[in-house]
């Protein structure tokens, strides 16, 4: 955790540079207004109140751009947001991560299975933590899996698992050995637990 | 914990997006404080009201609204089919209250716009700099003979939801078996251009599961409706539409579907050649601007109100934005995700001009979802833009549309899903 702090410190810094490189040009895109048409569906500063539409709030910039991105493209499966990216410029893609990741990731309680939860718990440890660090709070190039909605989740495993949507080669890996291990029962407990992390 | 360089990269490249993001914030350097009155508590004036307070809280907020609970007409139809309970899409005005918001009960009776004054039925009045009127709809029930406000008390609309979506479904519920439903659908414009097939699906899958050998005949003032093919494709699915047993019948304005009279004594509609008698009737009146942006002087000769569609500022009176289903804000349909959005867009644009600065560059969304029947659900949507030059609002080019046809069973339930997210979430967005 020490070094993350430290890291966290030279990013700031290097946040400050970019401002002011950044000051004096004038935007089209309007972080706050493209961000608040989300609202409705995502809720109020990207903290959604359920059941299954995601909290897109404090997500780092890298993995909201790479999501959007796959939307737009079609490389990511969706119901409806390849419909939605498909308005937006990369710049205004670009604006957008950078508004909602200023934002709290809220949590607001949801309804999970306590004995998942505390299978989960085990398995994340050995499954997932080398990624998902901090009990899922860190979403440093990844999803923020802590409190993340249970359907939401859900439906990524599911596109994961039945390959239509793509995964790294070490995901790829440890989802390999989790449901050899664990089956999907296995996915169940890990995912119970971290919607239920506070 | 950095064994890789990609994700220092991505620490570093995020922070810089993020202080991108952060230069381009519209944020109100100086507070403007000033006086807000918003008219109307639906989702288009609530959340005027909230996104004003959010973005200065030096701002006097106070919203009027006539009742004192509000129930949501998204998501009504599934309590007219039994699928969830009234109280489930009433809202409360507490938590406009908790976000500063003055909240009124009272009714808007007279907006003076040179002395910029609102006076209400309860004789209160109150001074503004800004007035916000989203009053919704009205029914023009003159357009049908025979109809009147009086016979809504046994031919439901339940196009404002309340009492009226209780009634519709308490008739439902005492129909003997065998029994036809008729359901008058309006001509354009119309709040929730999909609402009235999403509620003969939702009529449909009650009968189907109670009172098999009923039919729902929908009486149509068009020749085309929104989402057409999913709704076919769903009532092909689910209720036999296309088979002499269909339990769901659709008559095009151009077969003789188009509904001239009402006789509602006899629970009887006509139309140019037939009378049609009904053991429910579900007459969906054509639709005006509500009545204060009326006495106000705010409606163009349609009907509605028109507006400049970047701030939505009334074109008849400055000083004044009318948003939601009262103005006339094409290309956007009258829906509730397009009053929020709208509702965010002009409170930008209020909190702006009352500071001397300009108002930026909308962005809009509309995203609506219609239940057809047991777990199946699809979408519209669309993103927006202002074309400055034409003040019109245009939708990005090669986004938006319908959900596809070819869909699988698991995409149509997973809408299901996010069409409940959508609904907590615009609720709390608009409300909460």
């Amino acid at each position: 955790m020490k070094r993350t702090t430290s890291l966290r410190q030279i990013l700031a810094t290097t946040a400050c540079a970019a401002v002011l490189a950044f000051g004096g040009a004038a935007s089209a895109a309007d972080p706050e207004m493209l961000s608040n048409a989300c609202a409705g569906c995502h809720g109020t500063d990207g903290t959604s109140a359920g059941p299954a539409t995601p909290t897109i709030a404090n997500l780092s910039v890298e993995y909201f751009v790479e999501m959007m991105k796959g939307y737009k493209a079609g490389t990511r499966p969706s119901t409806v947001m390849a419909r939605i990216a498909k308005g937006y410029s990369d710049e205004e893609i670009q604006a957008m991560a950078g508004y909602f990741q200023q934002r709290p990731f809220g949590r607001p309680e949801q309804v999970v299975d306590a004995a998942k939860v505390k299978t989960g718990k085990s398995l994340a440890k050995k499954y997932c933590e080398s990624c998902h660090e901090d009990e899922g709070k860190v979403g440093e190039g990844v999803g923020v899996l802590a409190g993340q909605k249970l359907p939401y989740m859900q439906y990524s495993v599911s596109d994961f698992l039945d390959g239509k949507r793509q995964m790294e080669k070490r995901q790829a890996k440890k989802f390999e050995e989790l449901k050899a291990d664990h089956g999907d029962a296995g996915f169940e407990a890990v995912l119970n637990y971290y919607a239920g992390v506070k | 914990m950095f064994e890789t360089d990609r994700r220092t990269f991505v620490k570093l490249t995020g922070g810089a997006a993020v202080a991108a993001g952060i230069s381009g914030f519209p944020h109100i350097a100086k507070a403007a404080g000033g006086k807000v009155v918003v008219v109307g508590g639906g989702p288009a004036g609530a959340t005027a009201a909230k996104y004003i307070k959010r973005g200065d809280a030096s701002v006097d907020v106070t919203l009027i609204e006539a009742n004192p609970e509000y129930h949501t007409c998204f998501m009504s139809n599934e309590v007219i089919g039994g699928e969830r309970s009234i109280d489930s899409i009433r809202v409360s005005y507490d938590g406009l209250k908790k976000h500063g918001v003055n909240v009124v009960n009272d009714l808007v009776v007279g907006i003076d716009p040179v002395a910029k004054k609102v006076t209400t039925k309860g004789g209160q009045t109150f001074a503004y700099d800004r007035c916000v009127v989203a009053p919704g709809i009205d029914f023009n029930y003159g357009a049908i003979e025979g109809h009147s406000e009086a016979a809504t008390a046994t031919i439901p609309h339940a196009w404002k939801a309340g009492p009226q979506t209780v009634l519709l479904r308490k008739q439902l519920e005492a129909m003997p078996d065998g029994g036809t439903v008729i359901v008058v659908a309006p001509p354009e414009p119309f709040r929730c251009p999909p609402g009235p097939y999403e509620r003969a699906s939702m009529i449909a899958h009650y009968l189907k599961a109670n009172k098999p050998k009923s039919k729902v005949l929908i009486l149509d003032a068009k020749d085309a409706f929104s989402k057409q093919k999913l709704f076919e494709q769903a009532w092909t699915k689910f209720y036999g539409f296309g088979t002499p047993n269909s339990m769901i019948e659709w008559v095009a304005a151009g077969k003789n579907g188009k509904v001239s009279k009402l006789h509602a004594a006899d629970m009887m509609v006509e139309t140019d050649f037939d009378k049609i008698k009904g053991d429910v009737i579900n007459l969906i009146p054509h639709q005006k601007a509500g009545k204060i942006a009326f006495d106000a002087d705010l409606v163009n000769d349609k009907g509605w109100c028109g507006v400049n569609k970047k701030t939505f500022e009334s074109s008849k009176h400055p000083g004044i934005h009318v948003l939601g289903d009262a103005s006339d804000a094409a290309t956007m349909p009258k829906s509730a995700y397009s009053a929020n959005s709208q509702a965010k867009v002009a409170a930008s644009a209020v909190l702006a001009l009352m500071s001397g600065k300009t108002p930026a560059n909308p962005s809009y969304i509309n995203t609506c979802y219609s239940v057809a029947g047991k777990d199946h659900c699809f979408s519209v949507a669309a993103v927006y833009k202002y074309n400055d030059a034409e003040n019109k609002i245009v939708g990005v080019e090669g986004a938006g549309g319908l959900s596809p046809l070819d869909a699988s069973e698991s995409d149509r339930k997973r809408e299901l899903m996010f069409a409940h997210s959508w609904f907590s979430n615009v609720v709390k967005d608009c409300w909460g």
